[in-house]
């Protein structure tokens, strides 16, 4: 019987595969965002996390408006987000129980450094824009109901301009992520907005690099929060609200603090300032 | 880093991870064997009305976009979904059901048509035997055993190279749920893609290295077996 040694591993696999999910017991689903994903900033701060309390965080780095959804559909216990607005939402809309301000970092445009708009060391955003939308340079829009989308859409309108509207050829939503976006821009030598942590932290930057920074209105804020037990009797909210407690104690804020790529710090803490 | 260094550095993490593609993807492949290879085989040997559409449905579905059977099955398992008590969204079990999925019709719409083919040669016999249906189906199974060792092939093939669904259905969580394909993925909206792509060799490497021992074990049993 030639099958038999196919079906012998295909058995041990199901039954390794099933190991994970008897385990789970002390574990939470974390939806969040590909920034502080793909920054590594959950890289760092979860295994100390885990070595105080045991508890394994599983995170879906998604954008904030999907991230937000897959809480609303009882996905996940706890979302760790970036758009204040929407999150005001989500506890509002009772799918939230609390929303717990974490820390901020801030955007930053990124251009080619041929910077074809003229806007290279600028520190007004909206000059910036306008400048973009004048020439006619490429522009790489995420697309995709994220933070940095949300808060890209409301400096354009700041700008009194509306290219997500008008959808002229050169602005150009991919749909993607952080990291995918600062790929297309570098690929198409076109402008891009990013949070400062995915900036430092890509690996591929090739001939991109900031073109305005430090404009107040490219702030960042981060917040977090569990998902609604009343809505979702599954989620784990001690468990889940051991984690929230834990990002927003001294220790855990001095976690978000200690990350540094290269010397440079990505997030800076700020819970309990009611930002 | 790069991925030669991994393996050469023989990196826990990467070992996992390859070890998860290995194993949901032959667990995938597993049940959509068992039930696509006989559900082939059953409607090659079976006359019934609508044999025609069902025959071109099952082969059309041989070009599932993996992003919706992901959006599908996540669609099911999400706890707002019908099967959301189970609550195995974003877990190892939800990736193999979605994999599952993909592949079964590739296995079973190919499976019919060996099986219709060997049909064809072999009635005479089967019939001049008086075997029952089941029997019937089991022996031309087995008559074929090779054929679809090489639809085994496919359909793992296919299983290992998706990433819209387990990246759906698995949540790409470190440690847990990721995989090659959604590592590869993820890699490279970091920018690491001398690493991406290291992993992408890793990955073909491995799809062969399976191939080919699919090809030594049949080289044996011919020999052997006949």
């Amino acid at each position: 019987m030639r099958l038999r040694p196919i079906l012998i591993a295909a058995f041990l696999a199901i039954g390794t595969a099933t190991l994970p999910a008897s385990a789970q017991d002390k574990s939470i689903v974390v939806a969040s965002t590909t920034s502080t994903q793909d920054s590594g900033l959950f890289g760092f701060i979860l295994p100390k996390f885990k070595a105080k309390t045991g508890i394994d965080v599983k995170v879906i780095a998604q954008g904030t408006g999907q991230a937000l959804d897959t809480g609303r559909r009882g996905d996940a216990d706890v979302v760790f987000v970036h758009a204040k607005a929407q999150e005001e939402k989500f506890v509002a809309d009772g799918f939230g129980v609390k929303r717990y301000p974490v820390m901020y970092n801030d955007f930053v445009l990124i251009g080619p450094k041929a910077d074809p708009a003229g806007i290279k060391g600028g520190k007004d955003i909206v000059v910036g824009l306008k400048a973009i939308n004048d020439k006619a340079s490429p522009f790489v829009s995420r697309g995709d109901k994220s933070g940095t989308h949300s808060a890209e859409l409301n400096l354009w309108k700041a700008a009194s301009l509306d290219p997500a509207g008008t959808k002229p050829g050169w602005y150009r939503e991919i749909g993607q992520g952080m990291g995918a976006a600062l790929n297309t821009a570098g690929a198409m030598l076109g402008y891009v907005l990013s949070d400062r942590g995915t900036w430092i932290s890509f690996k591929n930057k090739g001939d991109l690099q900031i073109a305005v920074e430090g404009d107040k209105r490219l702030f960042n804020q981060y917040g977090i929060i569990l998902v609604n037990p009343t809505k979702h009797a599954h989620v784990k909210k001690e468990l889940g609200q051991a984690f929230i407690d834990w990002v927003v104690s001294g220790e855990g804020q001095q976690a978000i603090r200690d990350y540094k790529i290269d010397g440079q710090q990505l997030f800076f803490p700020n819970a309990g300032t009611g930002s | 880093m790069s991925a030669l260094e991994l393996i050469v550095s023989g990196d826990a993490r990467l070992f996992a991870i390859v070890g998860l593609s290995l194993i949901v993807t032959l667990s995938a492949t597993f049940f959509a064997a068992v039930i696509g290879m006989p559900l082939g085989a059953l409607i090659a040997l079976t006359r019934f009305p609508g044999r025609n559409a069902l025959i071109v449905i099952l082969n059309g579905c041989m070009g599932l976009p993996p992003v919706v059977v992901g959006l599908g099955v996540f669609l099911l398992l999400s706890r707002s979904g019908p099967l959301g008590e189970l609550g195995i969204l974003f877990t190892p079990q939800a990736m193999i059901i979605a994999q599952a999925v993909l592949i079964g019709p590739i296995i079973a719409a190919l499976t019919r048509q060996v099986i219709e083919d060997l049909w064809a040669e072999y009635r005479d016999e089967l019939v001049a035997m008086d075997l029952s249906r089941t029997s019937r189906v089991a022996t031309l199974l087995w008559d074929a055993r090779f054929s679809l060792m090489t639809i085994l092939l496919a359909g793992f093939g296919r299983a290992a190279a998706e990433v819209g669904a387990v990246m759906i259905v698995g949540g790409n969580i470190d440690g847990f749920t990721r995989v090659m394909t959604t590592t590869i993925a993820l890699e490279t909206s970091k920018g690491n893609l001398a690493l991406a792509i290291g992993l992408g060799l890793v990955l073909i490497s491995i799809i062969l290295l399976i191939n080919a021992m699919a090809w030594a074990v049949r080289g044996w049993a011919e020999r052997h077996a006949g």
